[in-house]
């Protein structure tokens, strides 16, 4: 008989492939609390949630906007004196929340992701303002206004490209990834 | 004369021209060439690591073959490029079983992954390869008096690669005397600008940003230099927005560390893109002069 594995078990998978040494060995010391620039933000510090999915809180772990909140300055991860890969955790969480689709609906980062990978695989490249509308409509008049105005001077200043640039061998391209992820015909 | 494949990325090629143009006036004035990688797709950002692993490292993976193929070690100016480009070439070297799912992807372009070039970041170009004694000679306006604010950011030096000392780093304050400058005490030097929070939580940046420029005014730089394209549009485009959120008058010019040299090299502003900033770098013009 096949056990299932817990969710402290799925985590410790996601991360077997990341470079550092398994959750069981945190110490819950807090130094990666400490040294978070956006721990205020979390709903749970790094810290908090470490020990929240070694106790299989999966929902309480998946709805929280901690991993979200990651901007991936890996400042937990060099400091960890248990050698985790804290910021390679969030990431895992990212990838298993989008996968599961078991994200806050209300969360722009899910979308955001989304949306910058599947306008990368159909030209090669980013291109800032495809990506706009994924984030543009959660902001208030103010901010949208704002927003507006550095968009203009950017385009004023020559810093926003007015057409999308394309990579030369974009067929191969489309089936290279499509080997990885098969998406239909290329 | 050394040679690198050069991969510029995504922000370089609009957001950040700057930085592209000052790259290459400042390496070719330095005996570095730098050729573009032809036809070099996006490394994914951040973003592609929230999606999917392995086709993360598959689109890292295309840039380092094709680096392969031109027989050059790849260098990167974006800090985000850097960090992919890097830890990809590692761990694909390591992981064979990894490097065989990525080569069996790339075959559909002709490529392949055998692990037989380095990453740089730009800046190491300008430490390593060039060297800060050679920097130095090669100065012909030296920018005295001028207080810089050492950026460094994050992915430069983090997560660790090898031995480097990630708490206490000086190679950008080195750069900065090799340029007759002054590197400030700049506190918060390590810290992160939000990356893009910016886009996704929008307060959270906010509250980075703020606190950085706060940091760089008190520490009384004239000028905070990068190495980033995102750490530059977040410091620099956002600056009136922060003034606007958390009542400050913020006027702190954001140049690239290349712009800098560009200009100790004396080399034209026009040529190393300033001039397109959201803040004036003009007064930063002024100190650039030969010796009398």
């Amino acid at each position: 008989m096949v056990k299932k594995p817990t969710f402290s078990e799925e985590v410790a998978n996601l991360l077997h492939a990341s470079h550092g040494e398994p959750l069981k060995t945190c110490i819950q010391c807090g130094t990666c609390s400490g040294t978070c620039p956006v721990a205020e933000f979390m709903d749970y510090t790094p810290r908090r949630l470490i020990a929240m999915i070694n106790a299989n809180l999966k929902e309480e772990v998946l709805e929280s906007n901690t991993y979200w909140y990651c901007a991936s300055c890996f400042q937990c991860t060099v400091r960890c004196p248990s050698e985790i890969d804290i910021a390679g955790l969030m990431y895992a969480l990212k990838r298993y929340s989008i996968w599961k689709h078991l994200y806050d609906e209300d969360a722009v980062g899910p979308v955001f992701s989304e949306t910058f990978v599947k306008s990368i695989l159909r030209s090669g490249r980013s291109y800032e303002p495809v990506l706009a509308p994924t984030y543009i409509f959660s902001y208030g008049v103010r901010e949208f206004l704002n927003e507006a105005h550095t968009a203009t001077t950017l385009m004023l200043k020559g810093r926003l490209p007015i057409l999308p640039p394309r990579i030369k061998r974009l067929d191969n391209f489309k089936k290279m990834a499509n080997r990885i992820i098969p998406m239909g015909e290329a | 004369m050394k040679t690198f494949s050069y991969f510029p990325g995504c922000s370089l090629e609009k957001m950040a021209t700057s930085y592209h143009q000052s790259s290459v006036q400042t390496t070719k004035a330095l005996d570095i060439d730098l050729q573009e990688l032809e036809d070099w797709n996006c490394c994914g950002a951040t973003t592609y690591f929230h999606v999917d692993e392995l086709l993360a490292y598959t689109l890292v993976g295309r840039n380092l073959a094709m680096a392969e193929k031109a027989g050059h070690d790849l260098v990167a100016p974006c800090s985000a490029c850097f960090k992919n480009a890097y830890f990809a070439n590692s761990y694909l070297k390591e992981d064979e079983d990894l490097a065989n799912h990525i080569n069996y992807a790339l075959a559909q372009d002709n490529l392949q992954f055998s692990g037989t070039i380095q990453v740089k970041h730009l800046m190491e170009v300008f430490v390593d390869d060039v060297g800060y004694d050679t920097l130095q000679e090669r100065v012909t306006h030296p920018l005295k008096d001028l207080r810089v604010a050492p950026y460094y950011g994050c992915q430069i030096v983090r997560p660790r690669k090898d031995h480097e000392d990630v708490e206490n780093p000086r190679f950008f304050e080195e750069l900065i005397t090799a340029i007759g400058a002054d590197p400030v005490d700049f506190a918060n030097r390590l810290r992160c600008c939000g990356g893009s929070l910016l886009i996704t939580s929008r307060p959270a940046a906010f509250q980075l940003i703020y606190e950085l420029l706060l940091n760089a005014q008190h520490s009384q730089a004239d000028v905070i230099a990068t190495a980033c394209p995102l750490c530059q549009t977040n410091l620099e485009c956002y600056q009136m927005q922060i003034n606007q959120e958390f009542g400050t008058d913020f006027k702190i010019p954001v140049l690239y560390f290349t712009q800098l040299i560009g200009l100790a090299l004396g080399l034209p502003p026009k040529k190393l893109g300033i001039g397109t900033e959201f803040v004036s770098a003009d007064h930063i013009l002024t100190f650039a002069k030969e010796p009398a």
